[in-house]
């Protein structure tokens, strides 16, 4: 689904990742863990276009999208949910849902009601507040609402970054669940970002570890040494 | 009594021409941040463009009293409106768009652009010119013995509220103005999701190019039009926008009407030029205060 190789991208002139190679296989979830500061974030926003790679390439379902915008990148196919949620605080939380219809074309978006009916049947909160400016809804509905929003136009890859950092007990349940049966439907892949080493392991089907800005170990969670990986962890 | 009521309406003229002047800044500066310093000049086009409809096309095409009679004065509007949009669109395209993220930059290169558009201008005629009104917009409406509400002014009132009806729908009901305000609000995220977001700049830098031009149009009204129309409206403008709250439509349009009321009121009490100082060191305490306006946009994060 998502193979990514030989990736380096700079901030100006410091190198922040460095020939990164990653696979997401169709279906699977993949995890990735490391430090606070190892580029697992810019990793994150070079797969989706927002920073821009200066070698390597990205293949999504065998096109390659290396030098697409990030829009194109989004109507290719790929949901990024971005860390501290990236809501639109301005905007109602249903404006905000129809914005995550924008990367739909004309034919797809006939299907969107639906599409956003199900989203309401998965976070039940967020018809309730429907009419509410997002920007005052807690930290854990708005993360809710940056996953619905990037759920109602059925992406094949979701890009998701520290989905449960800072929120409340009851809402990362709520999202580790979402997470869960993504994965029992396969139907959709998923390249995730996660701290919390127990949740990755029931979750994933593979691990990378980063460190400086390689990935420094890997493999499926079933033989990962994970005693090698909570070392990387510890700070 | 009689006189507070036609000082409030001289007030309200003037906040209604303070903000038609400001609408366009608005979109330029208070969405895209970008401080536009031919703004004013976009609305010496637009007022040119009223002139030529009235003083060569409205005679060419009804005689020689068309300019007076006929409705060229209306369609010179929405003429001006596409003109100075498609200006901003162009300038957008080839300058704008590379100067994002560099205030100092957009600052001097759009302030050329404003001296290059008052070039143009002068060299086509560098004295003022008059422009003549439509018959049925001379006279004015008696409300008493004494007190006369001229039409133009009731024109220009009418005018700004239609404008903000249109900015309202457009930005808070069509899927275009959603996607303009996503991206204002968050670049990055915008465009992760799907929203082409140099089409979006492109649109709204027009739009504002737009509104600006529709000012110019209703200059036309008030006096003569000259090269350096648009200098004696870009800092009462941007004054307008930076008041009210950068990105706040409702806090321009209250900014506006305040500034045009005290100034009023503060010009009877004492002169025209005391009166406009007093309205700027007020605004300047104002700010002191409150640094982000009439209305800040607030948000939990």
């Amino acid at each position: 689904m998502l193979s990514v190789s030989g990736l380096q991208v700079y901030y100006d002139q410091s190198c922040i990742i460095n020939d990164v190679d990653i696979e997401v296989p169709a279906g699977q979830i993949a995890c990735l863990m490391g430090r606070n500061g190892v580029g697992k974030t810019t990793l994150l926003k070079a797969i989706m276009g927002i920073l821009k790679s200066r070698t390597g390439r990205i293949m999504f379902d065998g096109t390659d999208i290396t030098r697409y915008p990030p829009h194109k990148r989004a109507q290719a196919g790929i949901g990024y949910v971005p860390q501290g949620r990236g809501i639109f605080p301005h905007l109602t939380v249903y404006e905000n849902l129809l914005i995550g219809l924008e990367a739909l074309t004309g034919r797809q978006r006939k299907h969107s009601q639906d599409a956003i009916e199900e989203v309401y049947s998965i976070f039940p909160v967020l018809e309730q507040m429907g009419m509410r400016v997002a920007g005052t809804l807690s930290g854990g509905q708005q993360q809710q609402l940056a996953i619905g929003r990037v759920l109602v136009r059925r992406p094949r890859l979701l890009l998701l970054d520290e989905p449960t950092e800072g929120i409340q007990p009851n809402i990362v349940q709520d999202i580790e669940n979402v997470i869960r049966s993504l994965r029992q439907h396969k139907q959709v892949s998923i390249l995730l970002i996660e701290q919390f080493l127990d949740f990755a392991l029931a979750s994933a089907d593979y691990c990378y570890v980063m460190e400086k800005g390689h990935i420094v170990s890997s493999g499926s969670t079933q033989e990962i040494d994970t005693d090698a990986v909570k070392e990387y962890l510890s700070v | 009594m009689e006189v507070v009521l036609s000082q409030i309406f001289n007030g309200l003229s003037l906040g209604s021409i303070l903000l038609l002047a400001a609408l366009g800044l608005a979109f330029s500066f208070g969405l895209m941040k970008v401080i536009n310093m031919a703004h004013g000049e976009f609305i010496m086009v637009g007022a040119y463009v009223t002139y030529f409809f009235q003083m060569f096309l409205a005679p060419a095409v009804l005689g020689e009293n068309g300019a007076k009679e006929g409705w060229f004065f209306i369609l010179s509007i929405p003429a001006a409106f596409l003109i100075t949009g498609a200006l901003g669109y162009v300038l957008e395209m080839t300058l704008i768009r590379r100067l994002y993220g560099l205030p100092l930059d957009t600052l001097l290169a759009t302030w050329g652009i404003g001296l290059m558009l008052q070039q143009i201008a002068r060299s086509y005629d560098s004295r003022n010119v008059p422009v003549t009104s439509p018959d049925w917009l001379s006279g004015g409406l008696w409300v008493s013995e004494t007190l006369s509400l001229p039409y133009k002014r009731l024109f220009i009132i009418g005018l700004v509220i239609l404008c903000i009806i249109g900015i309202y729908f457009y930005l808070y009901r069509s899927s275009q103005g959603r996607r303009t305000r996503a991206v204002m609000q968050n670049r990055e995220i915008a465009s992760a999701l799907g929203v082409a977001t140099r089409r979006v700049d492109v649109l709204t830098f027009a739009l504002g190019a737009g509104l600006a031009g529709i000012a110019g149009s209703a200059l036309t009204l008030l006096g003569q039009i000259g090269p350096q129309l648009g200098t004696g409206y870009i800092v009462d403008a941007f004054m307008v926008v930076v008041l009210g709250g950068v990105g706040s439509l409702p806090g321009t349009v209250i900014a506006a009407f305040t500034i045009g009321l005290f100034n009023t009121f503060l010009e009877m009490s004492t002169t025209a030029t005391l009166g406009k100082v007093l309205v700027f060191v007020l605004i300047i305490a104002f700010l002191q205060w409150r640094p982000n306006g009439l209305m800040a946009l607030r948000s939990r994060t």
